[in-house]
Protein backbone atom coordinates (compact mmCIF):
# COMPACT_ATOMS: atom_id res chain seq x y z
CA UNK A 1 0.00 0.00 0.00
CA UNK A 2 1.38 3.27 -0.77
CA UNK A 3 1.94 5.93 1.58
CA UNK A 4 0.29 9.01 0.37
CA UNK A 5 -2.36 7.99 -2.73
CA UNK A 6 -3.93 11.25 -5.05
CA UNK A 7 -6.97 9.93 -6.80
CA UNK A 8 -8.07 11.95 -10.33
CA UNK A 9 -7.67 15.42 -8.01
CA UNK A 10 -9.50 18.11 -9.63
CA UNK A 11 -8.83 21.58 -8.02
CA UNK A 12 -10.49 25.13 -9.11
CA UNK A 13 -9.52 28.18 -8.17
CA UNK A 14 -13.32 30.38 -9.02
CA UNK A 15 -13.65 29.25 -12.22
CA UNK A 16 -10.53 28.44 -13.45
CA UNK A 17 -8.90 24.83 -13.26
CA UNK A 18 -5.60 24.76 -11.81
CA UNK A 19 -5.71 20.48 -11.45
CA UNK A 20 -7.30 18.76 -14.15
CA UNK A 21 -7.51 15.08 -12.38
CA UNK A 22 -3.81 14.49 -10.72
CA UNK A 23 -2.70 10.70 -10.01
CA UNK A 24 0.23 9.72 -8.38
CA UNK A 25 1.43 7.94 -5.42
CA UNK A 26 4.42 7.94 -2.52
CA UNK A 27 5.59 4.77 -1.31
CA UNK A 28 7.00 4.47 2.15
CA UNK A 29 10.32 5.46 2.46
CA UNK A 30 10.53 6.98 -1.41
CA UNK A 31 12.05 10.56 -1.86
CA UNK A 32 9.29 11.43 -4.82
CA UNK A 33 10.24 15.01 -6.86
CA UNK A 34 7.33 16.60 -8.32
CA UNK A 35 8.77 18.90 -10.99
CA UNK A 36 7.29 21.27 -13.52
CA UNK A 37 7.47 24.92 -14.80
CA UNK A 38 5.73 28.30 -12.22
CA UNK A 39 1.71 28.00 -12.50
CA UNK A 40 1.66 24.10 -13.45
CA UNK A 41 -0.04 23.43 -9.90
CA UNK A 42 2.37 22.19 -7.97
CA UNK A 43 1.95 24.30 -4.75
CA UNK A 44 -1.93 23.74 -5.20
CA UNK A 45 -1.06 19.88 -5.00
CA UNK A 46 0.81 20.27 -1.98
CA UNK A 47 -2.20 22.70 -0.45
CA UNK A 48 -4.82 20.01 -1.45
CA UNK A 49 -2.93 17.83 0.32
CA UNK A 50 -2.39 19.39 3.56
CA UNK A 51 -6.29 20.38 3.62
CA UNK A 52 -5.45 24.47 2.96
CA UNK A 53 -7.86 23.91 -0.26
CA UNK A 54 -10.17 21.77 -0.83
CA UNK A 55 -10.71 19.87 -4.14
CA UNK A 56 -13.97 20.17 -6.15
CA UNK A 57 -12.94 15.70 -7.23
CA UNK A 58 -10.56 13.47 -6.61
CA UNK A 59 -9.21 11.68 -3.13
CA UNK A 60 -6.14 11.88 -0.72
CA UNK A 61 -5.41 8.79 0.75
CA UNK A 62 -2.64 9.15 3.75
CA UNK A 63 -1.74 4.90 5.06
CA UNK A 64 -5.10 4.25 3.61
CA UNK A 65 -7.17 6.49 5.53
CA UNK A 66 -9.47 9.19 3.16
CA UNK A 67 -7.50 12.63 4.35
CA UNK A 68 -9.65 15.14 1.97
CA UNK A 69 -12.12 16.13 3.91
CA UNK A 70 -10.00 16.62 7.21
CA UNK A 71 -9.02 19.95 8.15
CA UNK A 72 -5.49 21.08 7.73
CA UNK A 73 -4.50 21.47 11.75
CA UNK A 74 -5.49 17.91 12.10
CA UNK A 75 -3.35 16.23 9.42
CA UNK A 76 -0.05 17.62 11.51
CA UNK A 77 -0.80 14.97 14.24
CA UNK A 78 -1.39 11.91 11.49
CA UNK A 79 2.33 12.16 11.12
CA UNK A 80 2.58 14.51 7.76
CA UNK A 81 4.39 17.51 8.11
CA UNK A 82 4.63 20.70 5.49
CA UNK A 83 7.18 22.76 4.62
CA UNK A 84 5.95 25.54 3.12
CA UNK A 85 7.20 27.76 -0.38
CA UNK A 86 8.65 30.78 1.04
CA UNK A 87 9.37 28.88 4.30
CA UNK A 88 6.83 30.84 6.08
CA UNK A 89 8.70 31.00 9.21
CA UNK A 90 7.17 33.20 12.22
CA UNK A 91 9.18 36.50 11.67
CA UNK A 92 8.58 37.87 15.14
CA UNK A 93 9.26 34.61 16.86
CA UNK A 94 12.58 33.66 18.26
CA UNK A 95 13.85 30.62 16.16
CA UNK A 96 13.42 28.69 19.83
CA UNK A 97 10.18 29.81 19.98
CA UNK A 98 9.38 28.81 16.11
CA UNK A 99 10.73 25.22 16.84
CA UNK A 100 8.37 24.67 19.55
CA UNK A 101 5.07 25.77 17.25
CA UNK A 102 6.70 22.87 15.24
CA UNK A 103 6.17 20.78 17.87
CA UNK A 104 2.43 21.95 18.62
CA UNK A 105 0.68 18.60 18.66
CA UNK A 106 3.59 16.94 20.13
CA UNK A 107 2.43 15.82 23.91
CA UNK A 108 5.10 14.14 25.19
CA UNK A 109 7.50 16.46 26.19
CA UNK A 110 11.13 14.37 26.47
CA UNK A 111 10.07 13.80 23.03
CA UNK A 112 10.38 17.11 22.18
CA UNK A 113 13.19 17.73 24.09
CA UNK A 114 15.02 14.92 22.32
CA UNK A 115 13.80 16.33 19.21
CA UNK A 116 15.02 19.71 20.10
CA UNK A 117 18.65 18.84 20.72
CA UNK A 118 18.53 16.25 17.42
CA UNK A 119 17.85 19.48 15.16
CA UNK A 120 20.21 21.71 17.37
CA UNK A 121 22.89 19.08 17.11
CA UNK A 122 22.16 19.20 12.75
CA UNK A 123 21.92 22.82 12.31
CA UNK A 124 24.02 24.31 14.92
CA UNK A 125 22.99 27.73 13.19
CA UNK A 126 19.46 27.25 14.68
CA UNK A 127 20.97 26.55 18.36
CA UNK A 128 23.88 29.99 18.13
CA UNK A 129 20.86 31.63 16.46
CA UNK A 130 18.31 30.38 19.00
CA UNK A 131 17.26 33.72 20.39
CA UNK A 132 16.92 35.50 17.49
CA UNK A 133 14.15 36.82 15.67
CA UNK A 134 13.20 34.26 13.44
CA UNK A 135 12.77 37.33 10.42
CA UNK A 136 16.49 38.42 10.96
CA UNK A 137 17.50 35.86 10.02
CA UNK A 138 19.17 34.77 5.87
CA UNK A 139 17.02 32.88 3.17
CA UNK A 140 18.89 29.74 3.87
CA UNK A 141 18.77 30.13 8.04
CA UNK A 142 15.73 30.52 7.82
CA UNK A 143 15.19 27.31 5.03
CA UNK A 144 17.29 25.48 7.93
CA UNK A 145 14.43 26.93 10.47
CA UNK A 146 11.36 25.68 8.30
CA UNK A 147 13.02 22.25 7.69
CA UNK A 148 13.53 22.15 11.32
CA UNK A 149 10.32 22.97 12.68
CA UNK A 150 8.82 20.47 10.56
CA UNK A 151 10.91 17.73 12.02
CA UNK A 152 9.89 19.13 15.47
CA UNK A 153 6.55 17.22 14.54
CA UNK A 154 8.26 13.60 14.14
CA UNK A 155 6.55 13.18 11.15
CA UNK A 156 6.56 10.04 8.78
CA UNK A 157 6.24 12.22 5.76
CA UNK A 158 7.24 15.76 5.16
CA UNK A 159 5.70 17.78 1.71
CA UNK A 160 9.09 20.07 1.06
CA UNK A 161 7.88 23.04 -1.32
CA UNK A 162 10.39 24.68 -3.00
CA UNK A 163 12.88 24.81 -0.66
CA UNK A 164 15.78 25.96 -3.19
CA UNK A 165 13.93 28.93 -3.77
CA UNK A 166 15.96 32.31 -3.59
CA UNK A 167 18.91 30.52 -2.40
CA UNK A 168 22.78 30.84 -3.71
CA UNK A 169 24.22 27.75 -5.17
CA UNK A 170 26.08 27.12 -2.29
CA UNK A 171 22.79 26.73 0.11
CA UNK A 172 21.14 24.93 -2.71
CA UNK A 173 23.26 22.19 -1.64
CA UNK A 174 23.65 22.83 2.12
CA UNK A 175 19.45 22.18 1.58
CA UNK A 176 19.09 18.99 0.01
CA UNK A 177 22.14 17.64 2.14
CA UNK A 178 18.92 18.20 4.87
CA UNK A 179 16.51 16.82 2.58
CA UNK A 180 18.81 13.71 2.28
CA UNK A 181 19.19 13.59 6.35
CA UNK A 182 15.37 13.73 6.24
CA UNK A 183 15.51 10.60 3.62
CA UNK A 184 18.04 8.67 5.98
CA UNK A 185 16.15 8.75 8.63
CA UNK A 186 13.63 7.48 7.18
CA UNK A 187 10.82 9.90 6.29
CA UNK A 188 9.13 9.61 3.17
CA UNK A 189 9.35 12.84 1.67
CA UNK A 190 7.31 14.35 -1.79
CA UNK A 191 9.58 17.42 -3.07
CA UNK A 192 8.46 20.05 -5.42
CA UNK A 193 11.14 21.86 -6.90
CA UNK A 194 11.56 24.09 -9.43
CA UNK A 195 15.10 23.10 -9.71
CA UNK A 196 14.57 19.93 -11.69
CA UNK A 197 18.21 18.89 -11.82
CA UNK A 198 18.79 18.98 -7.94
CA UNK A 199 15.62 17.21 -7.30
CA UNK A 200 15.95 14.18 -9.90
CA UNK A 201 19.39 13.80 -8.76
CA UNK A 202 18.31 13.16 -5.14
CA UNK A 203 14.57 11.47 -6.13
CA UNK A 204 13.56 7.69 -6.45
CA UNK A 205 11.06 8.57 -8.69
CA UNK A 206 9.50 11.73 -10.34
CA UNK A 207 6.21 13.31 -12.05
CA UNK A 208 6.19 16.06 -14.47
CA UNK A 209 3.72 18.71 -13.96
CA UNK A 210 2.46 20.67 -16.70
CA UNK A 211 -0.58 22.75 -16.14
CA UNK A 212 -2.50 21.13 -14.08
CA UNK A 213 -2.20 17.82 -15.93
CA UNK A 214 0.92 14.55 -15.03
CA UNK A 215 2.59 14.18 -18.49
CA UNK A 216 5.07 12.26 -17.65
CA UNK A 217 6.32 10.11 -14.35
CA UNK A 218 8.99 7.66 -13.92
CA UNK A 219 12.31 6.52 -12.63
CA UNK A 220 14.21 9.70 -11.49
CA UNK A 221 17.61 8.72 -12.92
CA UNK A 222 15.95 7.74 -16.14
CA UNK A 223 14.53 11.07 -16.57
CA UNK A 224 17.40 12.60 -16.51
CA UNK A 225 18.99 11.31 -18.91
CA UNK A 226 15.62 11.84 -21.11
CA UNK A 227 15.35 14.19 -23.87
CA UNK A 228 12.33 15.82 -23.08
CA UNK A 229 13.00 16.24 -20.01
CA UNK A 230 16.49 18.22 -20.84
CA UNK A 231 15.22 19.98 -23.03
CA UNK A 232 12.43 21.76 -20.83
CA UNK A 233 13.47 21.68 -17.51
CA UNK A 234 17.26 20.78 -17.39
CA UNK A 235 18.04 23.91 -19.65
CA UNK A 236 20.57 21.60 -21.74
CA UNK B 1 -3.42 68.08 45.35
CA UNK B 2 -6.37 68.17 42.92
CA UNK B 3 -3.79 67.43 40.10
CA UNK B 4 -3.11 64.35 42.08
CA UNK B 5 -6.69 63.64 42.05
CA UNK B 6 -6.63 64.19 38.31
CA UNK B 7 -3.80 62.02 37.86
CA UNK B 8 -5.45 59.17 39.89
CA UNK B 9 -8.95 59.47 38.11
CA UNK B 10 -6.97 59.75 34.42
CA UNK B 11 -5.28 56.64 34.90
CA UNK B 12 -8.71 54.51 36.46
CA UNK B 13 -10.47 55.80 33.40
CA UNK B 14 -7.06 54.74 31.46
CA UNK B 15 -7.96 51.53 32.62
CA UNK B 16 -10.89 51.14 31.47
CA UNK B 17 -9.75 52.26 27.99
CA UNK B 18 -6.90 49.99 28.16
CA UNK B 19 -8.92 46.74 29.05
CA UNK B 20 -11.59 47.52 26.02
CA UNK B 21 -8.49 48.43 24.13
CA UNK B 22 -7.34 45.05 24.92
CA UNK B 23 -9.98 43.25 22.94
CA UNK B 24 -9.70 45.49 19.99
CA UNK B 25 -6.04 45.14 19.75
CA UNK B 26 -6.18 41.15 20.71
CA UNK B 27 -8.81 40.55 17.95
CA UNK B 28 -7.12 42.97 15.56
CA UNK B 29 -3.91 41.07 15.54
CA UNK B 30 -5.28 37.45 15.41
CA UNK B 31 -8.35 38.02 13.13
CA UNK B 32 -7.27 41.70 11.16
CA UNK B 33 -10.08 42.98 11.53
CA UNK B 34 -11.60 46.20 13.72
CA UNK B 35 -14.66 44.75 16.00
CA UNK B 36 -16.31 47.98 15.95
CA UNK B 37 -19.25 46.16 17.88
CA UNK B 38 -16.90 45.66 20.61
CA UNK B 39 -18.01 49.00 22.28
CA UNK B 40 -21.39 47.54 22.29
CA UNK B 41 -20.39 44.72 23.92
CA UNK B 42 -19.65 46.44 27.34
CA UNK B 43 -22.84 48.04 26.86
CA UNK B 44 -24.48 44.51 26.99
CA UNK B 45 -22.25 43.57 29.88
CA UNK B 46 -23.04 46.57 31.97
CA UNK B 47 -26.84 45.96 31.14
CA UNK B 48 -26.37 42.27 31.97
CA UNK B 49 -25.28 43.31 35.82
CA UNK B 50 -27.77 46.46 36.10
CA UNK B 51 -30.82 44.05 35.13
CA UNK B 52 -28.92 41.29 37.93
CA UNK B 53 -28.28 43.96 40.50
CA UNK B 54 -31.24 46.53 40.51
CA UNK B 55 -33.89 44.83 38.99
CA UNK B 56 -33.62 41.60 40.16
CA UNK B 57 -31.55 42.08 43.31
CA UNK B 58 -28.48 39.69 42.87
CA UNK B 59 -25.09 39.46 44.36
CA UNK B 60 -23.39 41.73 42.31
CA UNK B 61 -20.16 39.73 41.76
CA UNK B 62 -22.65 37.02 40.92
CA UNK B 63 -24.03 39.36 38.43
CA UNK B 64 -20.71 40.33 37.05
CA UNK B 65 -19.60 36.48 36.69
CA UNK B 66 -22.98 35.91 34.43
CA UNK B 67 -22.32 39.14 32.32
CA UNK B 68 -18.80 37.88 31.62
CA UNK B 69 -20.24 34.40 30.76
CA UNK B 70 -23.14 36.12 28.58
CA UNK B 71 -20.40 38.46 26.43
CA UNK B 72 -18.09 35.36 26.05
CA UNK B 73 -20.66 33.48 24.20
CA UNK B 74 -22.49 36.63 22.61
CA UNK B 75 -18.96 37.53 21.45
CA UNK B 76 -18.68 34.04 19.88
CA UNK B 77 -22.16 34.12 18.89
CA UNK B 78 -21.40 37.44 16.84
CA UNK B 79 -18.04 36.11 15.26
CA UNK B 80 -19.60 32.76 14.80
CA UNK B 81 -22.67 34.53 12.46
CA UNK B 82 -21.67 37.85 11.32
CA UNK B 83 -17.78 37.72 10.78
CA UNK B 84 -16.55 34.21 10.30
CA UNK B 85 -18.44 33.95 7.19
CA UNK B 86 -16.61 36.82 5.46
CA UNK B 87 -13.11 35.90 6.76
CA UNK B 88 -12.04 34.90 3.19
CA UNK B 89 -14.31 38.01 0.99
CA UNK B 90 -12.04 39.36 -1.46
CA UNK B 91 -12.15 43.19 0.29
CA UNK B 92 -11.85 43.33 4.02
CA UNK B 93 -14.12 46.48 3.89
CA UNK B 94 -16.87 43.58 4.07
CA UNK B 95 -16.46 42.85 7.51
CA UNK B 96 -15.87 45.75 8.49
CA UNK B 97 -19.27 47.55 7.16
CA UNK B 98 -20.63 43.74 9.19
CA UNK B 99 -18.93 45.24 12.06
CA UNK B 100 -20.87 48.67 12.42
CA UNK B 101 -23.82 46.72 11.64
CA UNK B 102 -23.85 44.53 14.61
CA UNK B 103 -22.71 47.70 16.64
CA UNK B 104 -26.36 49.51 15.67
CA UNK B 105 -27.92 45.69 15.77
CA UNK B 106 -26.89 45.17 19.40
CA UNK B 107 -27.67 49.32 20.36
CA UNK B 108 -31.28 48.83 18.77
CA UNK B 109 -31.68 45.73 20.61
CA UNK B 110 -30.73 47.44 23.98
CA UNK B 111 -32.81 49.81 22.72
CA UNK B 112 -36.02 47.67 22.56
CA UNK B 113 -35.57 46.08 25.65
CA UNK B 114 -34.23 49.04 28.00
CA UNK B 115 -35.59 52.15 25.92
CA UNK B 116 -33.23 55.23 25.23
CA UNK B 117 -33.29 56.91 29.14
CA UNK B 118 -30.08 56.78 31.06
CA UNK B 119 -30.65 54.29 33.68
CA UNK B 120 -29.14 54.95 37.37
CA UNK B 121 -26.24 52.35 37.86
CA UNK B 122 -25.42 51.19 41.47
CA UNK B 123 -21.98 50.88 41.78
CA UNK B 124 -20.91 46.90 42.54
CA UNK B 125 -17.65 48.39 44.39
CA UNK B 126 -18.57 48.88 48.28
CA UNK B 127 -15.36 49.74 49.63
CA UNK B 128 -14.96 53.16 51.13
CA UNK B 129 -12.93 55.93 49.29
CA UNK B 130 -9.07 55.86 50.54
CA UNK B 131 -8.27 59.16 52.37
CA UNK B 132 -4.77 60.82 52.22
CA UNK B 133 -2.69 63.38 52.88
CA UNK B 134 -5.32 64.56 56.17
CA UNK B 135 -8.18 64.16 54.06
CA UNK B 136 -6.98 66.44 51.07
CA UNK B 137 -6.57 63.57 48.51
CA UNK B 138 -9.64 61.42 47.77
CA UNK B 139 -9.37 58.51 46.10
CA UNK B 140 -12.94 56.57 45.40
CA UNK B 141 -13.03 52.79 45.32
CA UNK B 142 -14.23 52.43 42.03
CA UNK B 143 -10.62 53.71 41.32
CA UNK B 144 -8.61 51.64 43.28
CA UNK B 145 -10.95 48.43 42.02
CA UNK B 146 -10.65 49.75 38.78
CA UNK B 147 -6.44 50.19 38.47
CA UNK B 148 -5.96 47.22 40.50
CA UNK B 149 -8.15 44.87 37.62
CA UNK B 150 -6.39 46.25 35.01
CA UNK B 151 -3.29 45.20 36.68
CA UNK B 152 -4.54 41.71 37.27
CA UNK B 153 -5.82 41.33 33.48
CA UNK B 154 -2.57 42.66 32.20
CA UNK B 155 -0.36 40.27 34.30
CA UNK B 156 -2.92 37.47 33.87
CA UNK B 157 -3.13 38.02 29.89
CA UNK B 158 0.69 38.17 29.47
CA UNK B 159 1.50 34.67 31.25
CA UNK B 160 -1.84 33.33 29.17
CA UNK B 161 0.12 34.31 25.96
CA UNK B 162 3.27 33.43 26.92
CA UNK B 163 2.87 30.60 29.22
CA UNK B 164 0.02 28.27 27.49
CA UNK B 165 -0.16 26.32 24.35
CA UNK B 166 -3.50 28.17 23.24
CA UNK B 167 -1.32 31.63 24.65
CA UNK B 168 0.97 30.27 21.77
CA UNK B 169 -1.60 29.07 19.17
CA UNK B 170 -2.46 33.13 19.32
CA UNK B 171 1.11 34.44 18.76
CA UNK B 172 1.12 31.93 15.68
CA UNK B 173 -2.40 32.78 13.96
CA UNK B 174 -1.13 36.76 14.84
CA UNK B 175 1.88 36.27 12.48
CA UNK B 176 0.84 33.59 10.06
CA UNK B 177 -2.73 31.95 9.27
CA UNK B 178 -1.33 29.59 6.93
CA UNK B 179 1.61 28.40 8.60
CA UNK B 180 -0.19 28.16 11.90
CA UNK B 181 -2.80 25.44 10.41
CA UNK B 182 0.30 23.25 9.17
CA UNK B 183 1.65 23.44 12.70
CA UNK B 184 -1.90 21.64 13.88
CA UNK B 185 -3.09 24.85 15.21
CA UNK B 186 -6.74 25.12 14.65
CA UNK B 187 -7.19 28.51 13.12
CA UNK B 188 -10.81 28.95 13.67
CA UNK B 189 -10.77 27.62 16.95
CA UNK B 190 -7.94 30.20 17.84
CA UNK B 191 -9.86 33.31 16.60
CA UNK B 192 -13.47 32.32 18.21
CA UNK B 193 -10.85 32.20 22.16
CA UNK B 194 -9.72 35.28 21.34
CA UNK B 195 -13.12 36.63 20.74
CA UNK B 196 -14.10 34.78 23.55
CA UNK B 197 -11.44 36.27 26.01
CA UNK B 198 -11.76 40.01 24.67
CA UNK B 199 -15.59 39.85 25.35
CA UNK B 200 -15.35 38.77 28.33
CA UNK B 201 -12.58 41.74 29.28
CA UNK B 202 -15.32 43.80 27.78
CA UNK B 203 -17.81 42.94 30.38
CA UNK B 204 -15.59 43.51 32.87
CA UNK B 205 -14.68 46.93 31.42
CA UNK B 206 -18.44 48.02 31.22
CA UNK B 207 -19.33 46.91 34.67
CA UNK B 208 -16.15 49.37 36.08
CA UNK B 209 -16.92 52.40 33.78
CA UNK B 210 -20.61 51.86 34.38
CA UNK B 211 -19.61 52.04 38.71
CA UNK B 212 -17.35 54.89 38.29
CA UNK B 213 -19.72 57.02 36.14
CA UNK B 214 -22.78 55.76 37.44
CA UNK B 215 -25.47 55.93 34.52
CA UNK B 216 -26.55 53.67 31.92
CA UNK B 217 -27.91 53.75 28.65
CA UNK B 218 -28.40 51.64 25.01
CA UNK B 219 -25.37 54.65 23.74
CA UNK B 220 -23.09 54.25 26.80
CA UNK B 221 -20.69 51.48 24.96
CA UNK B 222 -20.25 53.95 22.08
CA UNK B 223 -17.96 56.45 22.90
CA UNK B 224 -15.49 54.41 25.19
CA UNK B 225 -15.66 51.82 22.56
CA UNK B 226 -14.26 54.66 19.63
CA UNK B 227 -11.49 56.22 22.47
CA UNK B 228 -10.35 52.34 23.25
CA UNK B 229 -10.05 52.08 19.62
CA UNK B 230 -7.80 55.43 19.66
CA UNK B 231 -5.90 53.92 22.72
CA UNK B 232 -5.17 50.93 21.12
CA UNK B 233 -4.01 52.36 17.72
CA UNK B 234 -2.31 55.12 20.11
CA UNK B 235 -0.04 52.10 22.13
CA UNK B 236 0.38 49.93 18.80
CA UNK B 237 -2.60 47.82 17.76
CA UNK B 238 -2.06 44.25 18.06
CA UNK B 239 0.35 45.33 20.93
CA UNK B 240 -0.61 44.11 24.99
CA UNK B 241 1.62 46.42 26.51
CA UNK B 242 0.65 48.68 24.05
CA UNK B 243 -3.17 48.69 24.68
CA UNK B 244 -1.98 49.09 28.73
CA UNK B 245 -0.18 52.15 27.28
CA UNK B 246 -2.81 53.88 25.14
CA UNK B 247 -4.94 53.32 27.65
CA UNK B 248 -3.61 54.96 30.56
CA UNK B 249 -2.33 57.94 27.99
CA UNK B 250 -5.34 58.34 26.73
CA UNK B 251 -7.47 58.80 30.12
CA UNK B 252 -4.86 60.81 31.37
CA UNK B 253 -5.36 63.23 28.23
CA UNK B 254 -8.84 63.55 28.62
CA UNK B 255 -9.15 63.96 32.47
CA UNK B 256 -5.88 66.38 32.27
CA UNK B 257 -7.66 68.37 29.30
CA UNK B 258 -11.03 68.38 31.37
CA UNK B 259 -9.65 70.09 34.24
CA UNK B 260 -7.26 72.76 32.79
CA UNK B 261 -8.54 73.17 29.42
CA UNK B 262 -12.42 73.01 28.34
CA UNK B 263 -14.22 70.22 29.25
CA UNK B 264 -16.25 70.20 25.71
CA UNK B 265 -13.02 70.48 23.91
CA UNK B 266 -11.68 66.95 25.93
CA UNK B 267 -12.44 65.00 23.41
CA UNK B 268 -11.58 67.07 20.39
CA UNK B 269 -7.96 67.59 22.22
CA UNK B 270 -7.78 63.72 22.83
CA UNK B 271 -8.40 62.87 18.75
CA UNK B 272 -5.39 65.70 17.99
CA UNK B 273 -3.03 63.84 20.08
CA UNK B 274 -4.11 60.72 17.88
CA UNK B 275 -3.22 62.54 15.12
CA UNK B 276 0.03 64.11 15.91
CA UNK B 277 1.23 60.63 17.10
CA UNK B 278 0.30 58.35 14.31
CA UNK B 279 2.25 61.29 12.10
CA UNK B 280 5.28 60.55 14.13
CA UNK B 281 5.10 57.30 14.79
CA UNK B 282 2.22 55.45 12.37
CA UNK B 283 2.71 52.00 13.90
CA UNK B 284 1.86 53.86 17.28
CA UNK B 285 4.00 53.92 20.22
CA UNK B 286 5.01 50.08 20.86
CA UNK B 287 3.47 48.94 17.30
CA UNK B 288 5.94 46.69 15.29
CA UNK B 289 7.65 47.79 12.02
CA UNK B 290 7.08 45.55 9.39
CA UNK B 291 10.34 43.77 8.60
CA UNK B 292 10.91 41.49 6.02
CA UNK B 293 13.33 39.93 4.66
CA UNK B 294 13.32 37.97 1.48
Amino acid sequence: MAMLEVKDLEVYYGLIQAIKGVSFEVNQGEVIALIGANGAGKTTILHTITGLIQPKAGKVLFEGTDITKVPGHKIVSMGMAHVPEGRRVFANLSVYQNLKMGAYTQKDKNAIEENLERIYKHFPRLEERKNQMAGTLSGGEQQMLAMGRALMSSPKMILMDEPSMGLSPLLVKEVFSIIEYCHESGITILLVEQNAKMALGIADRAYVLETGNITMSGDAKEMLENEDVKKAYLGV
Amino acid sequence: MSFLTYIINGISLGSVYAIIALGYSMVYGIAKMLNFAHGDVIMVGAFVVYSMTSKMGLNPLLAIVCAMVFCTLLGMAIEKVAYKPLRNATSSLAVLITAIGVSYFLQNIALIIFGSDPKAFTSVVTMEPIKLAGGELTISGEAVVTILTCIVIMVGLTLFINKTKAGQAMLAVSEDKGAAALMGINVNGTIALTFAIGSALAAIAGVLLCSAYPSISPYTGAMPGIKAFVAAVFGGIGSIPGALIGGILLGLIEILSKAYISSQLSDAIVFAVLIVVLLVRPTGILGKQIQEKV
